[in-house]
């Protein structure tokens, strides 16, 4: 699983139910997974929420709660990160469509602001179309150096 | 846990105590659901108080600008009483530190709605 090429060790792998079960599961596997590797309590709770947020969008969004439609959910780890990749199998979406969640006549709206507390949880955050359509995410977080 | 909201009356404000999660599904449909009660019953003055409340979710924080629109739309002022730090730095964020009115204080969240 791991290589000079690629220095992620797979954790899970696996297609889940477009239920919010499924996003509470990937919570909890992505907290333990980084306080396993030595994440203080405040960054796994961030990756986490970071992963709730990108698992809601899967399923509600993407997904749309299809009981025909899977979400896979990738958790690997290198020694000092962790990478999550959940991809669904939407429609697909563009965030640069959305509109800034910060600006001043969105700040009222009532959703939209998943996609910026995900940068703000994460080191890194790719979002691009799924091979086979929909959406996939990636993101990377790291133990801060202490 | 879902959220749990528990409502008292000092004077002419209602105070929410709110304890749990507030994420999507169950918890934000709660929220939505008293906040739509309160107004509709007249209690148009509230306080919502997130000490306990241990979580909150994208989804969470729409259902409170949700119901700071429905309240206000009413002619009403719904106020933030002791944000946890992570609440806190969601607000921060998102930028809703901007349009909520936050108190650390009960007595002077109070006052401010006399």
């Amino acid at each position: 699983m791991q290589n000079a090429d690629n220095p992620f060790t797979v954790l899970v792998d696996e297609y889940l139910e477009s239920s919010l079960d499924s996003v509470d599961s990937c919570e909890e596997k992505t907290k333990d997974a980084a306080l396993g590797i030595g994440f203080s309590e405040e960054d796994a709770y961030q990756v986490g929420y970071a992963v709730r947020e990108a698992l809601v969008n899967a399923v509600v969004h993407g997904n749309q709660y299809s009981a025909n439609k899977r979400v896979r959910f990738v958790l690997s780890r290198s020694e000092h990160t962790l990478q999550i990749e959940i991809e669904d199998e939407g429609r697909g979406f563009s965030p640069d469509t959305q509109g800034d969640p910060l600006a001043e006549e969105n700040l009222l709206n009532q959703s939209g602001r998943g996609i910026m507390i995900i940068r703000a949880f994460v080191d890194e955050l790719q979002i691009a179309a799924a091979p086979r359509g929909g959406t996939r995410m990636v993101m990377k977080k790291s133990i801060v150096a202490g | 846990m879902s959220v749990k909201l528990t409502t008292r009356q000092v004077g002419d404000v209602t105070v929410i105590d709110a304890a749990g999660r507030i994420t999507l599904g169950e918890g934000s449909s709660t929220f939505r659901d008293t906040i739509k009660e309160m107004v509709n019953a007249g209690q148009k003055k509230i306080l919502l108080n997130l000490a306990e409340v241990s979580y909150i979710d994208s989804s969470g924080i729409g259902e409170l600008v949700s119901g700071y629109t429905t309240v206000s739309n009413a002619g009403g002022s719904l106020k933030l009483l002791n944000l946890t730090k992570r609440i806190h730095d969601l607000l921060q964020i998102t930028k809703l530190y901007t349009i909520f009115e936050v108190f650390d204080d009960e007595a002077r969240g109070l006052a401010s709605l006399k």
